[in-house]
């Protein structure tokens, strides 16, 4: 059974761990199927979403979870550059404690922002995202995707692309896909990718076009226009030359391989409108799986109970 | 003014080569007689059996955050941790506010340190107006009040020019120019160490490259101006590769660096805690090891803290907002015995001379030696003494300090500065 009181990171989890909340966002998704797509599993409860950094479908994934479940929800942005200065993410997290809420769902730009959270809360904390740290749900239901669509994960080969470097989108999949007995590939510019990735055991490419060819699953990630004028690379023009997923680049791939990206996408430039749209890519599934996982999430971690 | 009979103590000496059960009596501020069975009526005697005698330290690099920050430490305070760590002198940087850039700033440490009348404490001056690196302050002026020597401390002097021109001035005074190497541009939003930690924390990195590539220039600069550079808190392996090849070239050059260096390395921020988030950055294995094998073969020639508080608001950030620095006073004892005497089996003198005499000869002070007629300051320590530091026995304003309730071996028992016995712990 699942021992851990938060989701702060997969990097500490096991494939036990990992496989459960997949193997219950399975039961979950079919839930989603019926016609009435509710269980009162957490009726009672109190989920809180806390969003210090701007996230439209991680913040209406997460509250969408949390009301098939029949918990009460709870929605708070703010923009982590509004947060009064000498404001304390403790005093934050001191307040909602006074409001007795039975989960928090957090994002925020500061790597460990989680982690201060569930140090001082009794509440069960869910990382929504932290800085360049880690997004667990996001790699979890990036895995249930993977495993609808390909049948396994061990021994898969998974190559993502782009900016390495800033994503915690690539650093909760590869702790996650290592786990599980996945290969995984990063390509990118030398200037996206940290210089000791190969210590997560990771193979590193610069040449999209050598290695597509060898690989089941492509990840792209967003690139980030703020880079650019950070001088980690000249152009999205030359981006998209590189490294962005063509139409021709992807008819290259296994002939079952498909392609994913985390949203939102930068089509025609990490990704293009003809590969995002075709049979090869499962974006949409991807976002579908959203829900079931963060229900999963938040059941396993809320203590709810099948009925 | 009573004095004092230090009786049975292990006197250890570095420069004096000095390592024996003795006494020593102290009259005034003097060491008066240094022998065995000495004896002194009306003198308030210190038993050091089993302890060991020595200079008080020399601390070439704290922040006392005076002017400028009283809620976060004081000269008051500072002194109060300095003394009770071991430390008879101390040598403040300038990177308060407003910044010891002018005679008047110089003038105002010595007064305030005074009052306090606790240790001994030297401004190190800023090297360029406001700590701006544009237009070099009034070395003269500020050597007369008081100054040792000259740093921007937390702001490298980026425009080479600027350095080159310090340097070359700081020769009218044979006073050295204590550099801050880190690259602001390489080290831009860097938060811990470039490495395998900050991959996995998605933390911004900061390179050893950004240490060394000002470590290489200044060496060059140094070597053409033949001025005198001293490094602050040498960190990597890299630094103390360039630093050593540049001794052997004979370029002028000395360093320091500070306990957290060869105590921890950058494994220690995987929870990240604020409390390890120092600049610049606790770097790897191999780097901490370098750092230790510059001590021992004396590419570095001191241990200074960075005494660096910052109160508790400040520290409970998020990572990325929260200051750099932790305290350093009260623990560095502790740090040096755990690891170099008791892992790393350095001598007693060897460790000794970096917190002593090597300090003192930098900033050409009289200080850190045994011997008679030489200056009373000297402290007793107790380095088999097991204790806990908790957040009440801390001196320092601030307690921001990774070791916090951590099992400490080695403890000041007493701290005599000029003569007068400050600190004193019976039991």
């Amino acid at each position: 059974m699942h021992t851990k009181k938060h989701l702060l990171g997969l990097e500490e989890l096991s494939s036990r761990e990992i496989i459960q909340y997949l193997d219950l966002a399975e039961k979950f998704a079919s839930v989603l199927e019926r016609p009435i797509p509710f269980v009162p599993s957490l009726r009672g409860k109190t989920i809180l979403t806390l969003f210090f950094e701007p996230s439209t479908r991680t913040q209406i994934s997460f509250s969408i979870a949390a009301k098939r479940l029949s918990a009460d929800v709870v929605n708070f942005s703010q923009s982590a550059s509004s947060v009064k200065k000498g404001e304390t993410i403790i005093d934050t997290a001191k307040n909602i404690e006074a409001m007795k809420v039975d989960g928090v769902v957090v994002r925020h730009s500061a790597p460990g922002a989680a982690k201060i959270l569930s140090d001082n809360l009794d509440a069960f904390i869910i990382n929504a995202g932290d800085g360049g740290h880690e997004h667990p749900t996001q790699a979890l239901l990036d895995l249930m995707t993977i495993r609808q669509v390909c049948g396994r994960l061990k021994g898969l080969k998974v190559l993502i692309i782009g900016d390495i470097e800033h994503s915690r989108v690539a650093r909760s999949n590869i702790f996650a896909l290592k786990t599980l007995g996945a290969r995984v590939a990063v390509c990118g510019p030398p200037t996206l990718i940290p210089l000791y990735i190969e210590a997560l055991g990771v193979d590193v490419f610069y040449n999209l076009d050598d290695v597509i060819g060898d690989y089941d699953v492509a990840m792209a990630l967003r690139i980030q226009l703020e880079r650019q004028q950070g001088g980690l690379f000249p152009s999205l023009r030359e981006y998209r030359t590189l490294y962005g997923l063509t139409k021709e680049r992807v008819v290259r791939m296994k002939p079952k391989g498909i392609v994913m990206h985390p949203g939102p996408t930068n089509r025609g430039v990490e990704i293009d409108p003809e590969v995002a749209d075709s049979n090869r890519s499962v974006i949409l599934q991807q976002v579908k799986n959203g829900v079931a996982i963060r229900m999963a999430v938040l059941f396993i971690h809320a203590g709810g109970k099948l009925g | 003014m009573a004095d004092i009979l230090i009786k049975g103590g292990r006197v250890i000496d570095p420069k004096t080569q000095l390592d024996d059960i003795t006494d020593i009596l102290i009259h005034g501020n003097k060491i008066e007689k240094i022998g065995k069975g000495l004896k002194k009526t009306g003198a308030k005697s210190l038993n050091a059996k089993g302890l060991i005698v020595c200079p008080g330290f020399i601390d070439l690099h704290c922040h006392l955050r005076d002017p400028g920050r009283p809620d976060v430490e004081t000269i008051e305070s500072g002194s109060q941790a300095a003394i009770a760590g071991g430390f008879t002198t101390i040598c403040c940087m300038p990177n308060t506010i407003p910044a010891i850039d002018n005679e008047g700033l110089v003038n105002y440490i010595y007064k305030e340190a005074a009052r306090v009348d606790l240790c001994r404490i030297y401004p190190i001056a800023a090297i360029t107006k406001n700590r701006k690196g544009k237009e070099i302050t009034e070395f003269g002026e500020l050597i007369k009040a008081g100054a040792k020597g000259f740093s921007d401390d937390g702001d490298v002097v980026s425009d080479c020019n600027v350095f080159r021109h310090a340097l070359e001035y700081s020769k009218i005074f044979n006073v050295p120019i204590f550099e801050h190497p880190i690259d602001r541009d390489l080290s831009k939003n860097g938060l811990i160490n470039e490495g395998v930690v900050s991959t996995r924390l998605g933390l911004n990195g900061s390179p050893t490259l950004a240490e060394e590539v000002i470590v290489a220039r200044d060496l060059l600069v140094a070597q053409f101006t033949g001025a005198k550079l001293h490094f602050c808190h040498i960190s990597t392996k890299g630094s103390v590769e360039l630093i050593r090849r540049a001794r052997e070239q004979g370029i002028s050059v000395t360093c320091e660096t500070c306990p957290h260096y060869f105590f921890f390395n950058e494994d220690s921020l995987s929870d990240f805690d604020t409390n390890f988030k120092v600049n610049p950055p606790l770097r790897s294995e191999q780097d901490r090891l370098a750092v230790i094998e510059g001590l021992r073969d004396g590419t570095i020639d001191c241990i200074a803290t960075d005494h660096a508080p910052h109160c508790q608001a400040e520290k409970e950030l998020e990572f990325t907002r929260a200051p750099f620095g932790m305290i350093g006073f009260e623990t560095a004892l502790s740090m040096i015995v755990m690891e170099l005497i008791n892992n790393q089996k350095f001598s007693w003198s060897a460790v000794l001379e970096k917190l002593t005499i090597n300090p003192a000869q930098i900033i050409s002070e009289n200080l850190g030696i045994i011997k008679k007629n030489g200056v009373a300051d000297m402290i007793i320590i107790d380095p088999m003494k097991k204790w806990r530091l908790n957040v009440n026995m801390i001196r320092s304003k601030s307690k921001n300090t990774p070791l916090l309730d951590k099992e400490l071996t080695g403890k000041t028992i007493a701290t005599i500065v000029d003569g007068k016995l400050k600190k004193y712990d019976q039991d």
